[in-house]
């Protein structure tokens, strides 16, 4: 235990490994991570990353290969019957049973978390209420929409109270406005105390809902720290510049390259430049553009997102591999934007 | 969105060794009373799975039964135990369904974050089944009643026959259990029950005698768990020219026999998946 007196870990998790036989595939290789008491922990990475595994080897669904965890100090193999008591869990998947109603779900879950009947009932009630869905409460799962089922999803995991939660791309596949007011309930959780581990792949919800991140790629963590933290770290802010021309795009990107910190990332009339002193390089890639009397429809300085710092970290932009079903929910910016050929247009540009 | 809810939370205490084994038979209870609900919220699956059986008493008590010749003469007599074992024997292919269904929707995973019993989510879904198996022999012999069939022993003696065949779906239970564990969809586990099934079910004394088979299939026939228990069945139920002695004893040894290999290898099966 790396903890001192002055903090209380509720998860605690080091150098996890876990290999799936089927195909060798080393789904985890040495992740470390660790949950203050009452904070949110955002897990960031690509599909095949590894965040499942993690939340699955947490809540004591599997058995890690080698390596240790413990959720609020009780050891997730040894003691997995304790831990079991302390958690609760919500996916992706929404593990509800379609064939019983909403309130019917949850008391079982009650039931099946040995709260008492009557107890379950009351629970079932308050909680259906908080979720906005006592109006369905009655009625069968398979008549639930997508987001009310992940909605009585998280509120079955909240059935006996427990003091850590974890949610496995919670919001992966909603409309905005179910992800909005999913965002709202975890948020009120973690006020209230709750501690929270999250996995997801969207950089918004972990820059809204966590106080620390820490990203996985192929097993393995690459960077951890708060938002703010990871995004310093990168040291740069990013110079956008939207051309007028798209026949002008090699020669400006051949003019600009010397600027950036990093190989120019060019979607379509778009080229992102990292670099360290914004103001000064906007001014220079201004004038270096204009004297080649290259058009120039639009120029932009901005911080960092959590998506340059991903893309920074693994290559790759977080929705690249990722379901399709959150594009959908993207509103399409700018126009013929190539998502996938971004990093690999940079890179030739480069 | 409000959090009053969230305000008060219960903490649980630990459950003292005392009350686990409690726990177990409420987790028992709650999954098996889960089964049962899900059952009611598709009467179509549960008509058309008495309607089967039903079907079969018909066919072959008016078309395929005039042919064939039953120590006795009456064939209703001698094919209602049959249609009782075969019947249990169907309805268990919904234990192999119900669980790969189950498993495949992720369900069983969040069963194995509860601090529930690990054996519950098995034995809540053949004892489920064991409720719907009484559901069916009671409708089941109502319609045998209806085309003549009559009971040769006592009520005693017929329960008892009853509760044997009943016993001898619960062990065949867990062997389906397994079967819908392993299956990748609960389309597959269905299809992959049938070849089991029906060799067990046709090339036994269920329907016609074991005698008029060719000698090379009677030895398999005379043997298998489902003609002793079809015959245990007749003993019971109607007896008469048609009782077996030692039938029962050899029923109950095979319930006992299937049961203590087929348990465990599920519920290991249980444990090494999801």
């Amino acid at each position: 235990m790396t903890n001192s007196s002055t903090r209380s870990l509720a998860v605690d998790a080091h150098d996890l490994v876990k290999v799936f036989p089927r195909g060798n595939v080393r789904a985890l290789d040495g992740v470390s991570l660790e949950v203050e008491e009452g904070t949110v922990l955002g897990l960031l990475g690509p599909n095949g990353a590894g965040k499942t595994t993690v939340v699955r080897i947490l809540s004591t669904i599997l058995g890690p290969d080698s390596g240790r965890a413990s959720v609020l100090g009780h050891d997730v193999v040894k003691e997995a019957d304790t831990v079991r008591h302390v958690i609760g869990l919500a996916g992706q998947y929404a593990a509800v049973d379609e064939n019983l109603t909403g309130r019917e779900n949850i008391q079982m879950v009650g039931r099946l978390s040995h709260l008492s009947r009557k107890v379950s009932s009351r629970r079932a009630d308050e909680l259906l209420e908080d979720f906005g869905l006592t109006a369905a409460g009655d009625r069968v799962l398979k008549t639930y929409s997508g987001g009310m089922r992940r909605r009585l999803d998280l509120a079955a995991a909240l059935v006996a109270n427990p003091p850590v939660l974890f949610l496995d791309e919670p919001t992966t596949g909603l409309d905005p406005q179910s992800r909005q007011s999913l965002w709202a309930a975890i948020e009120d959780l973690v006020r209230e105390g709750t501690t929270v581990l999250l996995t997801t792949q969207y950089l918004e919800e972990a820059d809204r809902l966590a106080r620390d991140i820490v990203v996985i790629d192929h097993g393995r963590v690459i960077a951890e720290g708060t938002p703010a933290q990871l995004k310093a770290d990168l040291g740069t802010s990013v110079v956008s510049v939207t051309l007028g021309d798209r026949d002008a795009v090699a020669h400006a990107v051949e003019l600009v390259t010397p600027f950036s910190e990093k190989p120019p990332v060019v979607e379509d009339l778009v080229i992102e430049l990292t670099v360290t002193d914004g103001p000064r390089a906007g001014a220079e890639v201004l004038r270096a553009l204009d004297a080649a009397q290259v058009p120039i429809a639009g120029l932009a300085l901005r911080e960092p997102s959590l998506d340059d710092v991903f893309l920074n970290l693994t290559g790759h932009k977080t929705t690249i591999d990722g379901d399709a079903d959150d594009e959908a929910a993207t509103p399409k910016r700018g126009r013929g934007r190539a998502r996938k050929s971004d990093v690999a247009d940079g890179k030739d540009a480069a | 969105m409000t959090t009053t809810t969230i305000t008060a939370p219960v903490r649980l205490s630990q459950p003292s060794q005392g009350n686990r084994l409690s726990w177990a038979v409420s987790d028992v209870m709650t999954i098996t009373w889960r089964n049962l609900l899900a059952l009611t919220r598709t009467p179509e699956a549960l008509f058309f799975t008495t309607l089967q059986p039903i079907m079969f008493v018909l066919l072959f008590t008016y078309v395929f039964g005039g042919a064939i010749h039953v120590p006795g003469g009456h064939y209703i007599q001698f094919l209602m135990p049959g249609i009782f074992v075969q019947t249990v024997i169907f309805g268990a292919m919904s234990t192999a369904a119900g669980l790969s269904e189950d498993l495949h929707k992720g369900l069983i995973e969040r069963f194995r974050a509860l601090p529930m019993s690990r054996a519950a989510v098995l034995a809540g879904r053949t004892t489920s089944d064991v409720v719907r198996n009484v559901f069916v022999v009671v409708l089941i012999t109502a319609v045998g009643y209806a085309v003549g069939f009559r009971i040769g022993t006592n009520v005693a003696y017929f329960i008892c026959g009853v509760l044997l065949i009943l016993l001898f779906a619960y062990a065949l239970s867990w062997g389906f259990a397994y079967i819908g564990l392993s299956a990748p969809n609960a389309e597959t586990a269905q299809v992959m029950v049938f070849p089991l099934i029906f060799p067990l079910l046709f090339a036994s004394s269920a329907f016609v005698p074991v005698r008029t088979m060719p000698g090379w299939l009677q030895g398999f026939a005379y043997h298998q768990p489902v003609t002793q228990v079809v015959n245990a069945a007749r003993s019971l139920m109607v007896g008469g020219v048609l009782h077996d002695t030692g039938a029962v004893e050899a029923a109950l040894l095979w319930c006992a026999g299937l049961l203590v290999v087929l348990a465990p290898v599920a519920v290991r099966k249980y444990r090494r998946v999801a």
